[in-house]
């Protein structure tokens, strides 16, 4: 709030302020309001749109980028498993193509082929011969599974009717996941064997983990019911688990979509991988991969706020001076109207008054001989002097006109002077003039008036009437200040061979130093609540400039204030009157 | 002595000037009473008054104006202006045409009968100056005297 205070321009409180009726044209907070919105509408709009395009293009970009690569990674990733699986299958083919039944079913042949096999392509862990019947032949690796009979296993049918087959993973006897891949070989004589391989999948998966892809991510393998054939890092399942989402539709081509798993949202791409039962997956944190362009968004975001800061400081800022410039200028104009129009007002006034008080004169000097001439009856002729109370009577009506005829010809005397124009005045004389005016309301409230003007104050030209005004305001002005047995004394002194200076001191309570130089601001008032209209000393300030002279405030907390009119002996003088 | 001293008072405002009349009357010193300019013009032609107590503003010729005419004519004649709205411009020119004082409306009657009997003491002075001059045999100074404007 005191920041705010500080940070307050001047036409804010504008209302406050000057708590009237002036002419107003402006509502400047209003103005202020309307500048600052339409301006940052105007300015922060485009830029806004053009930031959310740039947003969102580059979102899209990015978005699609990785979609883009998700689909290579997984069609190489196809070819490379596939390639894999038909290697060894191709393998296989080539063995019970290369041998006759006679040497592969042959224990020391077969065993001799594994280790080849081992040695050349490696990941196979065991091979068997099976008959036409079901029945394994021969058999190497590490399980004595000689003589097992197969002839009613799903996988059996499968190969006498494909010519070939690949297993899902299953568990090994070693709880080592494995998979079996089988082919068929017709034999001369019309009859077939098969050759069964178990492919140890430590390879397959030291395979898939070569490729492992960026961004949290990983290839996996399922069998077409969704079963993981190899352990599913991102979506943390092991192998033979099912996956976390549902399994995709058959596609023959590569397929990405995006998929909550675990509150993350995973992109995953998957692609059928033809002859066999798996479907090859590329799970990755979607999030990881944006990383990049999350950097983008965190320059474009703090591009954007750090215009819209800018923007709007410098729209408020300009805003603000802008207004500040109307404010003051439309407070030229009120101060100068209403200057005007006090002064007319003024003038009326001085009209009135004095055709008022002349057309008054007249009777009252009717009236006034009239009492002296009933006076002088008394005091010369004997028959009315013996009572004493018709000669107090008469005095009193003397009086009283008297005190009339004081009043009219300060009133004519005050306004016959109205008008501008240079006239000998003397200093003494005038200030007892305008002091007249306050005599009643001093006495009233017991304030001590002195006035002391030095000898050698001389009568000089200046403008009788503004000289009067100045007076006059100055005196009112300490008078609205003094409390009851206050004093005001006037003072009047010659300061150099070209200056008089005219000091109003009062006791009152003092101007705080804040205030002080802001007292010959216009509407600057401490009276507001009391009628003061903040005008008083700024037309006194521009009555003195107008004289060519000088006023200077001076105060003291809880002591008074002084006044200071300087005043040159020679109109036309310009500047400062000499400190000297 | 006070008897012989003939004032003239000059006022356009009836009831005021009458009233003026008998009070100075009462004190003592003869007065005559004209109501306007013109008349008071043929007051002082037929009689010439020691002392003219003369308001500024009159209808027809003016006081300032009834100054002129009788100062040049009568410069020996004391004029007091007695004004309801002069201003010191007024004051100024008055004193220049050659009025004795000049007093403003509403006078206390001691001060109109003060300023006159100062104003007839002026009056004669010159003259009686002029005439030891003139019993020394110095009319050339006694003329002067008498001429001099003042």
């Amino acid at each position: 709030m005191s920041v705010f205070d500080k940070l307050k321009p001047l036409f804010w409180d504008h209302e406050d302020a000057a708590a009237g009726h002036y002419k107003r044209l402006f509502d400047f907070r209003g103005i202020w309001y309307q500048a600052v919105v339409f301006t940052a509408v105007v300015v922060l709009l485009p830029l806004i749109f053009i930031t959310l395009a740039d947003y969102s293009v580059t979102r899209k970009s990015a978005e699609s980028e990785i979609l883009l690569r998700t689909s290579r990674f997984v069609s190489n990733t196809r070819r490379t498993v596939s390639f894999f699986l038909e290697e060894r299958r191709f393998a296989l083919v080539f063995i019970v193509r290369d041998n006759s039944y006679e040497e592969i079913s042959g224990a020391v042949r077969l065993g001799a082929i594994l280790d080849n096999l081992r040695k050349g392509l490696g990941g196979f862990s065991d091979l068997g011969v099976i008959d036409a019947s079901g029945r394994q032949h021969t058999y190497v690796g590490p399980h004595n599974l000689e003589g097992k009979d197969y002839s009613g296993q799903e996988w059996f049918k499968q190969v006498i009717e494909q010519g070939y087959y690949v297993s899902d993973v299953f568990m090994g006897y070693r709880r080592i996941p494995h998979l079996v891949i089988a082919v068929k070989h017709e034999l001369d004589d019309g009859s077939f064997y098969v050759l069964r391989a178990s492919v140890d999948l430590e390879r397959f998966k030291r395979l898939l983990s070569q490729l492992e892809v960026m961004g949290g991510g990983g290839a996996v393998i399922t069998n077409r019911k969704g079963v993981l054939q190899t352990p599913c890092e991102p979506c943390g399942r092991d192998a033979l688990e099912k996956i976390p989402f549902p399994v995709p539709e058959y596609s023959t081509h590569t397929q990405v979509f995006e998929e909550e798993v675990g509150g993350k949202t995973m992109v995953v791409g998957y692609a059928y991988l033809l002859d066999t039962p798996f479907i090859l997956m590329a799970i990755k944190d979607k999030d990881a991969l944006m990383q990049p362009w999350y950097g983008t968004r965190r320059q474009i975001i703090g591009f954007l706020g750090l215009s819209v800061t800018l923007v709007l400081v410098v729209v408020i800022g300009m805003a603000t001076y802008l207004v500040n410039k109307i404010y003051t200028a439309d407070r030229r104009r009120v101060m100068a109207l209403h200057e005007v129009e006090y002064s007319n007002k003024m003038a009326s006034i001085g009209r009135m008054a004095a055709g008022v008080a002349h057309e008054i004169n007249n009777p009252l000097q009717i009236i006034y001989e009239k009492a002296g001439l009933i006076k002088d009856y008394f005091t010369y002729k004997p028959e009315y002097k013996e009572d004493p109370r018709l000669l107090v009577l008469v005095d009193a009506v003397i009086s009283s006109v008297e005190r009339c005829g004081a009043i009219t010809k300060r009133v004519l005397s005050f306004a016959r002077h109205g008008e501008a124009m240079l006239q000998p005045v003397r200093i003494e004389r005038l200030l007892e003039e305008v002091l007249g005016f306050v005599n009643k309301e001093a006495e009233y409230r017991s304030i001590t008036v002195t006035l002391e003007v030095d000898e050698d104050v001389p009568e000089f030209d200046t403008d009788r009437g503004k000289l009067q005004q100045i007076f006059l305001n100055l005196i009112n002005n300490a008078f609205s200040f003094l409390k009851e047995s206050g004093s005001l004394t006037v003072a009047a002194k010659r300061k150099n061979s070209d200056w008089v200076a005219v000091s109003f001191a009062d006791t009152g309570p003092g101007i705080p130093a804040k205030n002080l130089e802001r007292v010959f601001e216009p509407f600057f008032t401490t009276r507001s609540s009391k009628g003061g209209t903040g005008l008083g000393l700024s037309i006194t300030y521009n009555l003195v400039q107008e004289l060519g002279g000088k006023i200077v405030a001076e105060s003291e907390l809880g002591e008074g204030s002084t006044f200071t009119v300087t005043l040159p002996l020679k109109p036309g003088k310009k500047g400062g009157p000499n400190p000297s | 002595m006070d008897k012989n001293i003939k004032v003239l008072l000059v006022d356009d405002e009836e009831e005021f000037v009458k009233t003026l009349s008998e009070r100075i009357q009462m004190r003592d010193l003869g007065s005559n009473i004209a109501y306007n300019g013109e008349q008071a013009l043929k007051v002082v032609k037929d009689e010439v008054p020691d002392v003219m107590i003369l308001d500024l503003k009159m209808p027809g010729i003016d006081g300032m104006e009834v100054l002129k005419r009788v100062k040049k004519a009568y410069p020996q004649v004391q004029v007091i202006m007695l004004t309801g709205h002069g201003s010191e411009k007024d004051e100024k020119e008055a004193r220049k045409l050659g009025a004795f004082d000049y007093l403003q409306k509403p006078a206390d009657i001691d001060t109109i009968v003060g300023t006159i009997r100062k104003a007839y003491k002026k009056r004669i002075e010159k003259p009686l100056m002029a005439a030891t001059f003139a019993e020394a045999g110095d009319f050339d100074s006694a003329k002067d005297i008498m001429d001099r404007d003042d």
